[in-house]
């Protein structure tokens, strides 16, 4: 049975956390118009371009490949997940277990090879 | 600490509730103060190589520096873009700094000093380390401004590419130490080699794995040489470039605090923790305390840090990539099935 009160300390570290971080950004805001160094102007807040103004969206197209290196990572990430129950219980479940994983590890191997083939981790 | 509350007359349930938060508060205040030194002895370290002398006008051997530049920041003008989107610029740096800061949460300081003592520890840190990727990710997607959104998109795919590799480095830690409590794993480096070596890097199979740890985690903190994300000659300032003032300054903190986390892991998991580098009695009378050798092992890895920084040349990003998915994958798959071969050959075998 889990103790969710061991989870309570982590629960009030995360409250100050947020509230520290959030003074952090919002207290020189209010201090910078106190002290006059709030000086918005139009063109201090346009994006940073260099010394010209920017003529074309910031957001535009960009590489497939960081698509593929996030759905790989979802993949391998999942089977560490896997990985993190079985390695605590090796052993109670003895070699079935162990030989079981290893064709599920195996599996995920041709598919990392797959990838590998097919140029998927190529940056030219 | 709840029983020195409670010693002094106070409801045991509010002696924990005062206990946590001072617990807290002495995680957090020195944790921000470390932060401030260690970016000082950073630029110290990085200039003796360099044969500069580095930061040496405010305070003795520019020891407060820090303080000066982080009391200019908070009195310096926000500066939000007009294209930007207000909220997402805003909490970008709150979650950067927030996540760094509650990863400590789990860390043990001594035996049994330790904020939270779960017992999946080092899940926490993976799942808490993962979410640094939101600040990075929504600064660059908020600031609505080429360079930053480009180095935003290199640091997420460059962090979730080591956090893979991470990922499956740790699970060598746990097949050895049998648990995923920090305490536990801790514990279970008395005495690793040869009843004499508390390190579980003095292990055969673990040590190519703490190699590979530590490089992976300068490549999770983008340190030199993996620092791509903000390569000043391509990127200005990488995903930072609009910002300005403390929101500018949490960015900074929070990557050092989670330099220093990464430090405390190598410690941690590999190299004993706040145990003795070696499990013999040398002074009878005394005993150094644990914290004393986890804090000489952290500052120990980060001046392994800051020497990387100041001698290693940057990587190019294809490098990065091939590092991560071609080198550190495959070989820490290969030492999964070693590890957990080799322990149901000899520690489970029955």
């Amino acid at each position: 049975m889990v103790d969710l009160t061991q989870y309570l300390p982590i629960l009030i570290f995360l409250v100050i956390a947020v509230g520290l971080s959030s003074a952090f950004v919002f207290l020189p805001m209010g201090v910078a118009r106190l002290t006059g160094a709030h000086k918005p102007e139009p063109a201090k807040l346009t994006e940073y371009e260099c010394g010209f103004p920017a003529f074309e969206d910031a957001r535009s197209q960009f590489d497939v490949r960081f698509y593929l290196v996030a759905i790989l990572f979802i993949i391998f990430d999942l089977e560490a997940a896997f990985l993190f129950p079985w390695a605590v219980s090796l052993e109670e479940i003895g070699w079935a277990g162990w030989a079981t994983m290893m064709i599920f590890l195996a599996e995920l191997t041709l598919g990392l090879v797959y990838a590998w083939k097919k140029g998927a981790l190529d940056w030219e | 600490m709840t029983e020195t509350f409670i010693s002094w007359g106070m409801d045991p349930n509010w002696a924990w509730g005062v206990a946590t938060i001072c617990g807290i508060l002495l995680i957090a205040l020195p944790l921000m103060l470390a932060v401030a030194m260690i970016i000082y002895a950073d630029r110290k370290i990085w200039a003796a190589i360099a044969l500069r002398r580095g930061p040496n006008v405010v305070g003795p051997f520019g020891l407060l520096q820090s303080f000066a530049d982080g009391l200019k920041v908070f009195l310096q003008e926000t500066i939000i873009p007009t294209s930007a989107n207000r909220g997402l610029f805003l909490i970008a740096p709150i979650i950067t700094f927030t996540v760094a800061l509650l990863a400590w949460a789990v860390i043990p300081f001594n035996s049994g000093a330790v904020l939270a003592d779960i017992n999946v520890g080092l899940l926490y840190i993976l799942a808490i380390s993962s979410l640094g990727v939101y600040g990075v990710i929504l600064s660059g997607w908020a600031s609505n401004s080429k360079y930053p959104f480009f180095s935003a998109m290199r640091a997420s795919a460059q962090m979730i590419s080591y956090e893979v590799s991470i990922g499956f480095i740790l699970i060598g830690i746990v097949l050895y130490a049998d648990s995923f409590n920090m305490n536990e794993i801790v514990k279970a480096q008395i005495g690793h080699g040869f009843g004499l070596v508390n390190a579980f890097g003095f292990n055969l199979l673990l040590f190519p794995l703490a190699v590979m740890f530590l490089i992976s985690s300068l490549a999770e903190t983008a340190r030199a040489p993996f620092d791509l994300t903000e390569a000043e000659s391509e990127l200005v300032a990488g995903y930072q470039t609009e910002y300005s003032s403390m929101s500018f300054a949490l960015f900074w903190l929070g990557e050092y605090a989670n330099v220093l986390l990464m430090c405390t892991l190598n410690a941690v998991l590999f190299w004993g923790g706040w145990l003795p580098p070696l499990n013999i009695d040398l002074i009878p009378w005394f005993d150094i305390p644990g914290v004393i050798w986890l804090f000489a092992k952290i500052l120990f890895f980060f001046f392994v840090f800051s020497w990387v920084k100041a001698t290693v040349p940057r990587y190019r990003y294809d490098q990065l990539m091939r590092l991560g998915w071609k080198v550190f994958l495959p070989i820490s798959l290969i030492w999964i099935f070693l590890i957990s071969g080799w322990l149901m050959l000899t520690r489970y075998a029955a």
